[in-house]
C-alpha cells in the first residue's frame, strides 16, 4: 500500500538498525512522546531490535490516558442525563471513571455515540432539535483544530443544542515538566509528528536550548521511528542539542497556521490536570470567552472538580514520566488489564501499559 | 467446572449489565461463555469448545440407516444468530450470512452440511419486499452450499424492539470420515494455513453502517467454506483443527486455539494477506485487520507433512491461501507475530468492541 509499505520495509529497517549500532558508543535514554509512537514501537517489536544501550521510555502522549478521572466522571454524569446525546471519539468509551465507563452508561439506556469526526455532531444536533448534543473534546494539538471547527461552525449556524466538554492538553508543557524533574533520566526526545504538523517545530527550540536536550520531530511508521532514533542518538553522540525534523514530509517549521489561528480563536490556554501526573500550569485548552456559551460544564452546572483518588497500587504517573516500566508494576497483567484498568496507562490502546500488555513478548 | 449455584459466576461488580463488548468475540465474550454459559450448561459435548457439537448417534440408530458411512456415525450440530446492521451490505446481506455462517460452522467440524432450520424475529413495519429479498438470498445461498432449509419459525416483535430483523439458523451435518478435528487435537509442529485474505467483511459492514465515504470497493467475503474443507478431507489431509475467523478476526481464533491446545502459535505478519482497501480503511480508523471479522475465511492446523498438498487444494479455491505459521511447544499458550521489520510481538485477543482510535 503506497505511503505505508515504504515505511515498513524490512531491509531498510535493518540498514537503520545497523547504522544505529555503528554510532552508539554508550547508553542513552530516549523518550518517545506520543502514544501513537509507543504503539508502533511495541506493535512492530522495535525495542527488541535496538542495541542494548538504547533505552526507550514511553511518554505521556496518549490523550485518552491523561484525561483526568474527574473529567471522565463529568462525561459519565452528563451522558446519563435524559435528553442528552453524548458524542465521543471511540476509544474514550472504554475509559473507566471512578464508578463506571461510557459503555456502561450506554448499556443503561444513555444515548452515547462514537463519531469519526467532531463535525458529525453538527448533523446530529440539526437532526435532533429536542435533544442536547454534547461532544467530549479531548486530545492534544492534533485534535484541537477539528474540535475548534465544531464549535466555530455551531456558532456560525446558531446551534443552541450543542456544547463541548473540553479536556484538551498541550505537549510542550508536559515535556518541560518531565525534563525539569530532578528524577528524570531522559536525555533526548522524539517529539510527536502529528502535533507538530499543526503547531510546527518552533515551540520546541527554546526547550532544546534551555534543557540541553536533542528533540527530533518524528513520524509513526517503523522507519520513521528508527530514523528519528538515529538522528537523536547522532546528536547525543556528537554533543548537540537541536530541534531536528525527521517527519519533513508532513511537518513544517511554521505548521498549519490556519489551524493555529482557529485554535487561538476558539480556545484559550489554561492550567490542566493530567491523569497520573497532576496539575501542569498552562498545559491545556479551554473555551475562549467568545465561545464560553458552548461549555458543557457551565451548561450542566459541573464546573467544580471533585478530586478523585486513583488506586494506590497504580504507578501510571511514574510510567507516564518515563521513570518506571509497566513490568515493574505489581498490578500489571494481574489486578490491572485492558478490561479492568487501574490507571491511565492501561486504559487506551495507545497507553504504555496497554501496549505492553497487548504486544510485548 | 463449578456446580450450579444461584449466584452469577461473572464478577458482577465489574459488569452488572451486558455490554456490547460481551458479544464482540474478544476477551469479554470468552469470559461470558466460560464463566456463565459453560458453568450453567456443563457437559462433555459442550466442553470441546468447537464451532459446533460433534455427536455420536445412539447405537440403535446407526447400522440400518446409513450404510455408506464410517463405522461410528457422527453428526455435527451448530447454531448461530445474525443481528447485522445494516441488513444489506456490499457483498451480501443478513440472509446469505445466516446460511453461510452456519454452513461454515458445520464445515469447521469437518462435517458435510445437510439441513438448516431458520428462525426469523421480524420487527413490526419491516417492508415485505425487504423480507422477500432476504429470503430469496437465503434460498440462493442454500442452493450454492448444497443444504436444505427444512424447518423454521417466525416471530414478530413490536416496532422499536428489533433492528428490522434478526435470524437464527441451526444446522446439522454428517461426518463422513473418522478424523478427530478440534482445538484439543492440535500438536506441536502443526502447520497453520489461512484460506484467503482477511478483514473484508468487518470493514465492508462498518463502512456501510457508519456511512464512511471511503473511496474504495470494500466487499464482504461472505461465502460457504464446506466445499474446500470436504476436498481437504477427501484428499485425506491429516487435519487437526479448523476454525473460521469470524467475530474477533484471525487474532481471536488463533488465541482460542492456542488456549484450548495449551500450545504457542507463531505466525508471520507478511504471510497474512490483507487487501489494500481493507488496509487503508483499517489504517484510517486505527483498527488492526487481524481483529476484524471475516465470513468466508478459515484457518486449518494440519500435520506439517501434508502442508504442500493441503495448500495446493486450498489455493484451487482461493489463490490467496497461504501458510502463515506453525505450532510450538512452549510454556505459554500465546500467539506471536513476526513483524514486517523483523521484530516479534504478541498477538492478543481484541479487548471488546472495535472502537476507532482518537488519533
Amino acid at each position: 500500500m503506497k505511503y505505508i509499505d515504504e515505511y515498513r520495509d524490512g531491509e531498510a529497517a535493518q540498514q537503520y538498525l545497523t547504522a544505529i549500532k555503528a554510532i552508539t558508543t554508550r547508553p542513552w535514554t530516549i523518550m518517545e512522546v506520543c502514544g501513537g509512537q509507543t504503539h508502533a514501537i511495541v506493535r512492530f517489536g522495535i525495542a527488541d531490535l535496538l542495541p542494548d544501550d538504547i533505552h526507550l521510555v514511553h511518554g505521556p502522549g496518549c490523550p485518552v490516558c491523561v484525561t483526568p478521572l474527574e473529567m471522565i466522571d463529568k462525561a459519565i454524569a452528563i451522558s446519563s442525563l435524559p435528553d442528552v446525546i453524548f458524542c465521543s471519539f471511540g476509544d474514550m468509551l472504554r475509559v473507566p471513571g471512578s464508578a463506571q465507563d461510557l459503555q456502561s452508561v450506554r448499556a443503561q439506556g444513555g444515548d452515547v455515540r462514537y463519531i469519526y469526526s467532531p463535525l458529525d455532531c453538527l448533523k446530529i444536533a440539526r437532526d435532533n432539535p429536542d435533544k442536547h448534543i454534547v461532544f467530549f473534546a479531548v486530545g492534544f494539538e492534533t485534535t484541537a483544530p477539528g474540535n475548534a471547527m465544531l464549535v466555530y461552525q455551531a456558532a456560525q449556524e446558531g446551534l443552541n443544542n450543542l456544547s463541548v466538554l473540553v479536556s484538551h492538553v498541550l505537549v510542550p508543557p508536559a515535556i518541560q515538566t518531565i525534563i525539569s524533574s530532578p528524577q528524570s533520566r531522559v536525555q533526548g526526545f522524539l517529539a510527536a509528528g502529528h502535533v507538530c504538523a499543526i503547531m510546527g517545530t518552533q515551540e520546541y527550540t527554546p526547550l532544546a536550548h534551555q534543557y540541553q536536550v536533542p528533540i527530533v520531530v518524528t513520524g509513526f511508521e517503523p522507519l520513521d521511528i528508527l530514523q528519528g532514533l538515529y538522528m537523536c542518538i547522532k546528536q547525543l553522540e556528537e554533543g548537540r542539542c537541536q530541534v531536528e525534523n525527521q517527519y519533513a514530509r508532513v511537518v513544517t517549521e511554521q505548521g498549519n497556521t490556519a489551524a493555529q489561528n482557529l485554535i487561538a480563536q476558539v480556545f484559550r490556554i489554561t492550567s490542566r490536570k493530567w491523569r497520573g501526573i497532576g496539575d501542569i500550569p498552562q498545559s491545556g485548552l479551554s473555551l475562549s470567552p467568545q465561545y464560553a456559551g458552548f461549555d458543557a460544564e457551565q451548561r450542566f452546572g459541573m464546573a467544580a472538580d471533585t478530586p478523585v483518588e486513583e488506586p494506590e497500587e497504580c504507578i501510571s504517573g511514574l510510567i507516564l514520566q518515563g521513570l518506571k516500566k509497566p513490568k515493574q508494576c505489581t498490578a500489571f497483567g494481574k489486578a490491572c488489564t485492558p478490561e479492568h484498568p487501574l490507571g491511565a496507562t492501561m486504559v487506551s490502546g495507545e497507553g504504555t501499559c496497554a501496549a505492553y500488555f497487548k504486544y510485548s513478548t | 467446572m463449578n456446580s450450579m449455584t444461584p449466584n452469577c459466576p461473572l464478577p458482577l461488580a465489574d459488569h452488572p449489565k451486558v455490554l456490547m463488548a460481551h458479544g464482540s468475540g474478544g476477551r469479554m465474550s470468552a469470559q461470558l461463555i466460560d464463566k456463565l454459559f459453560r458453568t450453567a450448561f456443563d457437559n462433555p459435548d459442550l466442553d470441546t469448545l468447537h464451532d459446533g457439537a460433534i455427536l455420536t448417534l445412539p447405537q440403535y440408530l446407526q447400522q440400518p440407516l446409513l450404510q455408506s458411512l464410517p463405522q461410528q456415525q457422527r453428526i455435527a450440530m451448530t447454531t448461530d444468530s445474525f443481528v447485522v446492521n445494516p441488513l444489506f451490505f456490499p457483498g451480501g446481506d443478513i440472509g446469505c450470512l445466516a446460511v453461510n455462517g452456519t454452513v461454515n460452522d458445520l464445515a469447521m467440524c469437518g462435517a458435510r452440511p445437510l439441513y438448516l432450520s431458520v428462525g426469523f424475529i421480524l420487527e413490526e413495519g419491516l417492508a415485505m419486499q425487504t423480507l422477500w429479498r432476504i429470503v430469496q438470498s437465503m434460498r440462493t445461498a442454500a442452493d450454492i452450499a448444497n443444504v436444505h432449509i427444512v424447518t423454521g419459525d417466525t416471530k414478530v416483535v413490536e416496532r422499536g424492539h428489533g433492528d428490522g430483523m434478526y435470524i437464527n439458523t441451526t444446522g446439522i451435518g454428517v461426518l463422513e470420515h473418522e478424523q478427530a478435528i478440534g482445538p484439543t487435537q492440535v500438536h506441536a509442529g502443526d502447520a497453520v494455513l489461512l484460506s484467503g485474505d482477511i478483514g473484508r467483511h468487518g470493514m465492508a459492514v462498518m463502512a456501510q453502517r457508519e456511512n464512511l465515504s471511503f473511496d474504495s470497493h470494500l466487499k464482504s467475503d461472505c461465502a460457504p467454506l464446506a466445499e474446500v474443507v470436504l476436498a481437504l478431507l477427501k484428499a485425506e489431509i491429516d487435519i487437526h483443527c479448523l476454525r473460521d475467523a469470524t467475530r474477533g478476526g484471525l487474532a481471536a481464533v488463533l488465541n482460542e486455539i492456542a488456549l484450548a491446545s495449551g500450545l504457542q502459535i507463531d505466525c508471520e505478519e507478511s504471510a497474512i494477506v490483507v487487501n489494500d482497501d481493507v488496509r487503508s480503511a483499517c489504517e484510517i480508523l486505527g483498527i488492526d485487520p487481524l481483529h476484524v471479522a471475516n465470513e468466508g475465511c478459515f484457518v486449518a492446523l494440519i500435520n506439517p507433512t501434508d502442508q504442500v498438498r493441503a495448500l495446493n487444494i486450498m489455493q484451487q479455491y482461493n489463490t490467496q491461501a497461504a501458510l502463515i505459521g506453525s505450532v510450538q511447544k512452549t510454556a505459554s499458550a500465546l500467539v506471536t507475530l513476526g513483524t514486517a521489520i523483523g521484530g516479534k510481538r504478541i498477538l492478543d485477543l481484541p479487548t471488546g468492541e472495535l472502537l476507532p482510535r482518537i488519533c
